[in-house]
């Protein structure tokens, strides 16, 4: 195989323009499987979570998750989609020992949601409408695992371990419209709309979307025309992109490597690409010498899904706000900027500011503290801010400690830290730990006293006008009180004390 | 007494009264499938102590004083083809051989719970493809009526076992007529239910939009008592109907014709139909009016297609479903000696594991589902299906009940259609399109063919969910028949 040369991503997109597909499939969070009652719980022994239905045992049958059909229909929705009156399940039928029945449960020409669109929020703020050709539902296949090959591909594998736990998982597959005028911005487009997907899925409650756990996967569909023209290009499927960055970097990759192919008067294979994750390059899955034909028919072993439309109108109530909607609601009601918002989600903290905000603290303080002390936790612990072991609730009682003056915020960090260690509520920190602001005027009283009687020289020169010296003497009484004196109340009294206005 | 002569509601009342014993009835019948089976082959397996144990369980009940069902007790030939735990079920193929299912079917369940005694599982042809259980990668099964004579298929090791009095009872599942048409050959009972009474949940799929479970038996009563028991709604089949089950047994009971429209179907009959099955059909239509009914004709045309939608549905429908036999996870596995890739050892299982019928029936389905050709054959044959649908619902605005022969020709002998599949598939003539519209029929017996001395079977049929007319109708032409005859028809053959 030749080794195709990459043309420089500017230009590639100084001939081409990228057209795109996206292909998302979501792992719903039903309590149970798609099309039985099996648990979808992960983690369990091998082959724990099973029945003679997901194991496609002879005689078994199907009978549908009505969860799954309300999430599909609530997905739907919110994607903008119509909701259909009356659809099938079909089959799709291929060989592969992961899959019991040798053939998947599946939707074919009548999805059950069809023709919405997702607007999504670019870095500087542009919206770009990505359309939506259909969600469908479908059940997963189990999970084999090749032992004894080099690559850990079925070829070359001595045996093979099956694991149907996963096996009829219930899956939504959302499948953008060719998404064409994203130009140069392509790669943007695609991690922006997986990114909105995954907030709205998210927001939605109809499953956790962890792109890392494999609950929300998905492939990049590309191809290029030569600029100024209208005829869509032969494209490359690359499967199993599974992190926003990923997404970003295969649609980069693939469009520098079509310009190569199409530059040296090459073709591109329509093929099924692999991508990786360590230098963001993808290579050829293997060569079908035919199309697949997956003889799809209409699933006889169940009924037409035919939703209501009072159910569907009922089921359009329950829809929240979107996040784009919403992300630029807080935006503005925190009054803050475009990239600091951008930082906020990226970081994971809308909805912990949110809820800190509702549990009593300002906007700037439930920021000041998520994205900066608590940040920087998480990110030494390495594990997410949600994660961490405070609640919203917690950090607007620290936030209120120091809006009323019991805390400074070097204080502030040593309750947040006494939080995180399980040390208890932030109150019962404060009384362990000892780390109250002493503010008591007659306690301070005898500590300015003295520090006034230390720095007699100092002392004079407030008497005399130079205001600013007093810094020098609230140091004195911090540095007495070990820091856990008001540095306010001590100026106060410093300049009372002097006689001096402050 | 001879007890294995009894019919299934007698066996039952004399359990309940304490004239006989379960265990004296299951006795009976094993010491029956001693003695006959080995000539007529009906069963694939016995099995002995499970029985034993379920009479022993009634009879027990009884002593306690515990009230019994209207079948308690009576024993039972069940079609291999339904899961029973920890018994094999073989579908007839080798492919399944040596399975042993980790579950029961619904219907296997409601015969415990109803405490029918099961017997064991007969003989059918190969994943229920076929009219005359030649099929079957076990051997054939002899009609008892004549042993060099097929027992009709698929089900014919059930209809075998009730004319050679091995049970009273037994259980068929019908795709094109795999009740039926072993019922007429045989001279015994058998009832396709609505598609969707009797659940399929368990049961090894042929043809998924097709096939349905269903009750024979000798006498039309018996046939209504065991449709009580396994039919009615199960949550674990999305296809099951959600509604009281007709009332069959009531039906059965009080047979009677007068005033009833009674439809005689043009296409049915013609080139292929035996001279003494029209004979004793036209009988059949005569006995019909003397008891009361008015005979309309009724003009179905689109039945003159079934046969060919049927044989592109069901093909399609079983290529999918036997998909899932690769090798990997039960039954047969041949040619994994450590060197075979996966897919070469699920090629290997299949070419010895499948016979020829369905292998056939498997590329002919892969064929027309492919890409291409999809709308020309799937699609065409759905769009056949809606009209033999709109037939049946034109024909039952003007009539009750239609009436047909069941099958154009008597029992044939083994071994004269097994290299034609062509002519195997026009045993199915007649009731194909009950099928493939999923409306309800019954096959009983209306006499000899003078020709041959072979049953000839009479085919009611009734639109969906009205079972119950089939048992009022064929309980009539049944006491009819019996009263002209002298004794009930099955008396007439020969013993084993």
């Amino acid at each position: 195989m030749t080794v195709t040369e990459l043309v420089p991503y500017e230009d590639a997109l100084a001939s081409y323009d990228p057209v795109m597909g996206l292909e998302v499939h979501v792992e719903l969070g039903t309590k149970t499987k798609m099309f039985c009652g099996c648990s979808t719980e992960l983690g369990a022994d091998a082959n724990s979570q099973t029945c003679p239905t997901c194991l496609g045992l002879p005689g078994a049958l199907p009978v549908v998750n009505a969860t799954g059909v309300e999430s599909a229909i609530r997905i739907g929705l919110a994607l903008h989609c119509e909701i259909a009156e009356w659809c099938r399940f079909a089959r799709k039928n291929y060989f592969y020992p992961d899959m019991p029945k040798n053939f998947q449960t599946s939707q074919y020409d009548e999805p059950i949601a069809f023709n919405g669109y997702l607007d999504v929020q670019l870095e500087d703020g542009e919206i770009f409408r990505v359309e939506i050709e259909r969600a469908h539902m479908e059940e997963d296949t189990g999970k084999s695992t090749h032992v004894g090959g080099a690559t850990g591909r079925i070829h070359g594998a001595r045996h093979s371990l099956l694991d149907y736990n996963r096996a009829g998982i219930p899956l939504i597959e959302i499948v953008t419209k060719p998404i064409e005028g994203a130009g140069e911005r392509a790669p943007e487009v695609a991690k922006a709309y997986v990114a909105e997907l995954r907030e709205l899925i998210k927001a939605l409650g109809v499953s956790e979307a962890r792109m890392e756990m494999g609950q929300m996967r998905c492939d990049v569909n590309l191809s290029l025309r030569p600029n100024g023209t209208e005829k869509f290009g032969t494209r490359s499927e690359t499967k199993n992109v599974n992190s926003l960055r990923s997404v970003e970097r295969a649609v980069r990759y693939e469009i520098s490597r079509h310009a190569g192919v199409l530059n040296a008067g090459g073709k591109i294979v329509q093929e099924t690409r692999h991508f990786h994750e360590e230098d963001g390059s993808t290579t050829a899955g293997r060569i079908k010498e035919e199309a697949e034909d997956y003889r799809y028919f209409p699933e006889p072993d169940l009924v037409p899904v035919a939703p209501a439309r009072e159910w569907v109108e009922e089921l359009r109530g329950t829809l929240p706000e979107l996040p784009r909607v919403r992300r630029n609601r807080l935006r503005e009601e925190w009054g803050i900027s475009e990239h600091d918002m951008q930082s906020i989600l990226n970081a994971g903290a809308v909805d912990l500011i949110e809820a800190t905000i509702a549990a009593g603290a300002d906007s700037a303080a439930a920021r000041k503290w998520w994205m900066g002390e608590l940040a920087r936790r998480a990110n030494e612990e390495g594990t997410a801010l949600a994660e961490l072991p405070i609640s919203p609730a917690q950090v607007a009682r620290i936030a209120a400690l120091v809006a009323d003056g019991s805390l400074n915020d070097k204080l502030a960090r040593q309750v947040i830290e006494g939080v995180l260690a399980g040390e208890g509520e932030p109150d019962a920190v404060v009384e362990q730990r000892g780390l109250k602001l002493v503010s008591d005027d007659s306690a301070l009283g005898a500590a300015v006293d003295e520090a006034i009687a230390a720095n007699a020289a100092i002392a004079d020169k407030i008497r005399a006008g130079k205001v600013a010296a007093a810094g020098a003497l609230v140091g004195a009484v911090m540095k007495a009180t070990r820091g856990q004196a008001d540095a306010a109340r001590v100026r106060e009294l410093i300049l009372e004390k002097l006689g001096v206005e402050g | 007494m001879d007890i294995i002569k009894l019919t299934a509601a007698g066996i039952a009342e004399k359990i309940v009264s304490g004239e006989l014993t379960a265990v004296q009835v299951t006795e009976a019948h094993l010491a029956r499938i001693d003695a006959v089976d080995e000539k007529v082959h009906a069963f694939l397996h016995v099995d002995r102590e499970g029985a034993l144990a379920q009479a022993r369980a009634v009879d027990e009940k009884r002593a306690r004083g515990e009230k019994l069902g209207p079948l308690a007790g009576v024993p039972l030939a069940l079609k291999d083809i339904f899961t029973t735990e920890g018994i094999p079920t073989t579908v007839g193929s080798k492919i399944l051989e040596g399975w042993i299912p980790p579950y029961d079917a619904t219907l296997t369940k409601r015969l415990k719970d109803a405490d029918v005694v099961i017997l064991g599982k007969t003989n059918m042809d190969e994943f229920a493809m076929g009219s005359s259980t030649e099929n079957s990668a076990y051997g054939p099964t002899g009609n008892p009526w004549d042993l060099t004579k097929i027992p009709g298929g698929s089900g014919g090791g059930s209809s075998a076992a009730l004319a050679s009095y091995e049970a009273p009872l037994a259980i068929g599942t019908d795709t094109g007529g795999s009740i039926r048409q072993p019922a007429a050959v045989t001279g015994t009972v058998g009832v396709k239910p609505t598609y969707g009474a009797v659940s399929r949940y368990g049961m090894v799929a042929f043809s998924s939009s097709l096939d349905q479970g269903g009750p024979c038996a000798r006498t039309v009563l018996d046939a209504a008592l065991l449709h009580e028991v396994i039919a009615g709604h199960d949550p674990l089949d999305s296809t099951s109907i959600d509604a009281p089950v007709p009332p069959v047994v009531e039906a059965a009971r009080n047979g009677s014709v007068a005033g009833m429209r009674v439809g005689v179907v043009k296409q049915f009959r013609g080139e292929g139909y035996q001279a003494g099955v029209l004979q004793r059909f036209d009988e059949s239509v005569e006995l019909l009016r003397e008891l009361g009914a008015e005979i309309v004709e009724v003009d179905c045309p689109s039945f003159d297609l079934a046969l060919a939608a049927y044989y592109l549905i069901a093909p399609s429908e079983c290529s999918s479903n036997l998909a899932r036999f690769d090798g990997l996870r039960y039954g047969l596995r041949t040619g994994d000696d450590g060197t075979r890739s996966a897919e070469d050892v699920t090629a290997l299982t299949r070419e010895a594991g499948f016979g020829p019928e369905v292998k056939r029936r498997v590329m002919l389905g892969t064929y027309a589902l492919s890409s291409g050709y999809y709308d020309a054959y799937y699609g065409s044959a759905q769009k056949v299906r809606t009209l033999i649908t709109r037939d049946f619902e034109k024909a039952f605005e003007q009539v009750d009940v239609l009436v047909s022969p069941t099958t154009p020709t008597t029992a044939f002998a083994i071994g004269e259609r097994a290299d034609d599949p062509m002519a195997m598939y026009l045993a199915d003539l007649c009731t194909i399109p009950t099928n493939l519209a999923g409306n309800a029929a019954m096959s009983l017996p209306c006499g000899l063919a003078p020709e041959d001395g072979l049953p000839v079977g009479l085919q009611i049929i009734a639109p969906a969910m009205k079972d119950d007319r089939l048992y009022k109708v064929g309980a009539a032409v049944e006491a009819a028949f019996t009263e002209r005859w002298g004794h009930p028809l099955l008396e007439e053959a020969p013993s084993l």
